[in-house]
């Protein structure tokens, strides 16, 4: 058994990529460093206190305000410097006449929160009361915060990479060394090579996978609600799906140069339009349906609605159908396509 | 010597508007070592590749071991032994892991560790091929196409860049073969290892062959046994056509300010020539003589060296 061809090229495809060690970190070690990077800098804090400048010595209308913090100014002139650098967000100035008046950039959320804000805490002080009883439930769970949006996008875009990078720079480097050549003037059945690929690719998977969600799960707390076997067969479809298509990109390609530029163009805007670190919804509607299209749309609206919202497999059928579809028309092309040479 | 191992007839290839193979014929018969012997762009490796089934040919015939690639593909490379000119096998495998993965693709053939002895390589076994030498890589390819026992071998330039003691290493392997009965094509565009290597040689130029024979027929053939060749202060003032009339010269040319006489008889050529640089006060600053060799057959039958480009 451990002399049969396909088993042998399985073995040099692991052996050639354990021994770069720049591909294990692009693998391994980028995808975690990636989303601990963002889970720590778009982490849910409580709303911020925000900081405004009154003019004058009526301070008592914010005493009961407790997201204010009050900055009081002698002068309207010393108000205004502060707030255009940038050191309040609100400058509170009580005219003669018993009106109040707001200074700020109404561009800046930060200037209309703070208005909003203060004319809560000086209408009220001053006697208004709400019609409306008005009470607050906080809902801070897990599946809602940016990080469990974030991790499915990540693993989508890793599987993407993954799949490209590894397929096509392994093809076209060994057609560019003649190896290709060599080998097929070996009795070597062809799709033993590819199949070579395919299996490796499968294998590194379940590690891949594995330590990017196993990290997601206890670090973030990122919940899995659909079942884990629906989420490895959305893995494996897309690995599938995006093998064929780096093998499409590298049937021709000579040159790793040529090569990186194709697949670089391809994966482009699927990084931007497919909702990886953002909704694909904010894009024009008029694009929708392209998007919805894209393989790497498909696979991150279904790795989120299977982990965030529990979907099932009938659920997600249209996604997973846009996966097959690549799959189906990518693999045949590529192989009409392929040169040994 | 009974059927042949390999026969070509009226091969032709072209590759757009450049006609690599012109109607070349060919036949090789079993135990043979045969040289395609000429000058980049000859059209030996489009031969060659044609023959080892990664070419395909426009028109003629080729059959290899009584098969075609037609109808035999699978069979057929169960038992040849290629060797390509610029395969550079991965960097990363190791010598062993390298032998063993070719060795996969074959039936039957010997260990993996016994290619390795075969071509010396045992204290490289676990070195990655990005390490070695480039005469231990060619050594190493030369494994790689010895892993299914193959009944006929192709090597295309099997010693080119290397340093003259990996080529004499790499002969000596291939003797070794040799002395086992196989058959071996090899193209080359060093005429010392067709010289040394082959029974037979074509000599290629333009897509055809204008020469065969035995290395030593071939030299014959051109009716000369001595090449003089010298370089000489004002060798400008010599006259050509007086050295062709010494007697035992039968050519004379000068190319790059050396003199090249192919001479018949040395004994009188040599006096002759020196007699008349005295009479002529001309100084020799280098004087050369060397039997004839299949570079000589080269330049006598197309007017150019084998290694101009």
């Amino acid at each position: 058994m451990s002399d049969h061809p396909l088993y042998q090229l399985t073995l040099v495809r692991f052996r050639e990529f354990l021994r770069e060690p720049e591909a294990l970190f692009w693998v391994f070690g980028f995808p975690l460093l990636l989303a601990a990077g963002l889970g720590l800098a778009f982490r849910n804090t409580p709303a911020e206190v925000l900081t405004i400048g009154v003019v004058g010595p009526e301070l008592a209308a914010f005493e009961n305000a407790p997201t204010l913090s009050v900055e009081p100014f002698a002068a309207v002139d010393e108000g205004l410097r502060a707030l255009r650098e940038g050191r309040v967000a609100l400058l509170v100035e009580r005219p003669a006449n018993g009106s109040v008046l707001y200074h700020y950039d109404d561009t800046n959320p930060e200037g209309r929160d703070a208005r909003l804000r203060a004319d809560i805490a000086v209408q009220q002080n001053a006697g208004r009361t709400d019609p409306v009883a008005a009470q607050d439930e906080l809902m801070r769970e897990a599946g809602s915060r940016y990080i469990d949006f974030l991790i499915p996008g990540l693993l989508g875009m890793n599987l993407m990479g993954g799949s490209i990078w590894s397929m096509g720079f392994a093809i076209v480097d060994a057609r560019r060394r003649k190896l290709m050549k060599r080998l097929i003037a070996t009795p070597m059945p062809r799709h033993y090579f590819l199949l070579s690929f395919l299996i490796s690719r499968l294998a590194m998977l379940v590690v891949e996978v594995g330590a990017f969600l196993g990290f997601a799960v206890l670090v973030f707390g990122v919940p899995i609600r659909g079942s884990l076997a629906l989420v490895a067969a959305i893995c494996v479809l897309g690995t599938l799906a995006f093998g064929a298509l780096g093998l499409l990109l590298s049937s021709r390609a000579k040159t790793i140069e040529a090569a990186s530029g194709l697949m670089n163009l391809t994966m482009l805007p699927m990084w931007i339009l497919s909702g990886v670190f953002f909704s694909s919804q904010r894009f024009p509607d008029a694009v929708q349906p392209i998007i919805d299209a894209l393989p790497l749309t498909a696979l991150n609206d279904a790795l989120r609605a299977t982990m965030l919202q529990g979907a099932t497999v009938t659920q997600i059928a249209p996604q997973l159908g846009v996966l097959a579809a690549w799959l189906a028309v990518c693999f045949p092309v590529a192989l009409k396509l392929f040169r040994w040479r | 010597m009974s059927e042949a191992a390999l026969r070509v007839q009226a091969l032709r290839k072209a590759y757009q508007d450049v006609v690599a193979v012109s109607g070349l014929d060919l036949e090789v018969p079993a135990g043979q070592c045969f040289g395609l012997l000429g000058p980049n762009g000859a059209g030996k490796t489009t031969t060659i590749e044609i023959c080892e089934g990664l070419t395909a040919r426009d028109s003629g015939d080729v059959e290899v071991l009584g098969m075609r690639w037609e109808t035999d593909a699978r069979a057929l490379k169960q038992r040849l032994g290629i060797q390509l000119q610029e395969t550079q096998l991965s960097d990363k495998l190791t010598v062993e892991e390298t032998v063993r993965l070719f060795r996969s693709f074959f039936d039957k053939g010997p260990t993996p560790d016994r290619v390795i002895a075969l071509v010396q390589l045992e204290e490289k076994r676990r070195s990655r091929v990005g390490t070695l030498s480039g005469g231990q890589k060619q050594r190493l390819a030369l494994a790689c196409a010895l892993v299914g026992d193959p009944e006929i071998l192709f090597l295309d330039e099997p010693t080119t860049g290397l340093d003259p003691q990996a080529r004499r290493q790499l002969w000596d392997l291939i003797e070794e073969f040799k002395r086992a009965g196989k058959t071996i094509l090899l193209t080359t565009h060093y005429m010392d290892e067709a010289e040394r290597l082959c029974e037979r040689v074509a000599i290629m130029d333009h897509g055809k062959i204008i020469a065969l024979g035995s290395p030593r027929e071939l030299v014959a053939s051109i009716g000369v046994e001595h090449v003089v060749e010298f370089s000489a202060d004002g060798a400008e003032r010599l006259d050509l056509a007086a050295l062709r009339a010494i007697n035992g010269v039968r050519d004379a040319q000068i190319d790059n300010g050396v003199i090249r006489m192919q001479v018949t008889a040395l004994h009188s050529a040599v006096p002759s020539l020196l007699a008349e640089l005295v009479r002529l006060d001309i100084r020799l600053t280098e004087l050369r003589t060397h039997s004839a060799t299949l570079e000589d057959v080269f330049v006598t039958l197309t007017g150019r060296h084998l290694r101009d480009e």
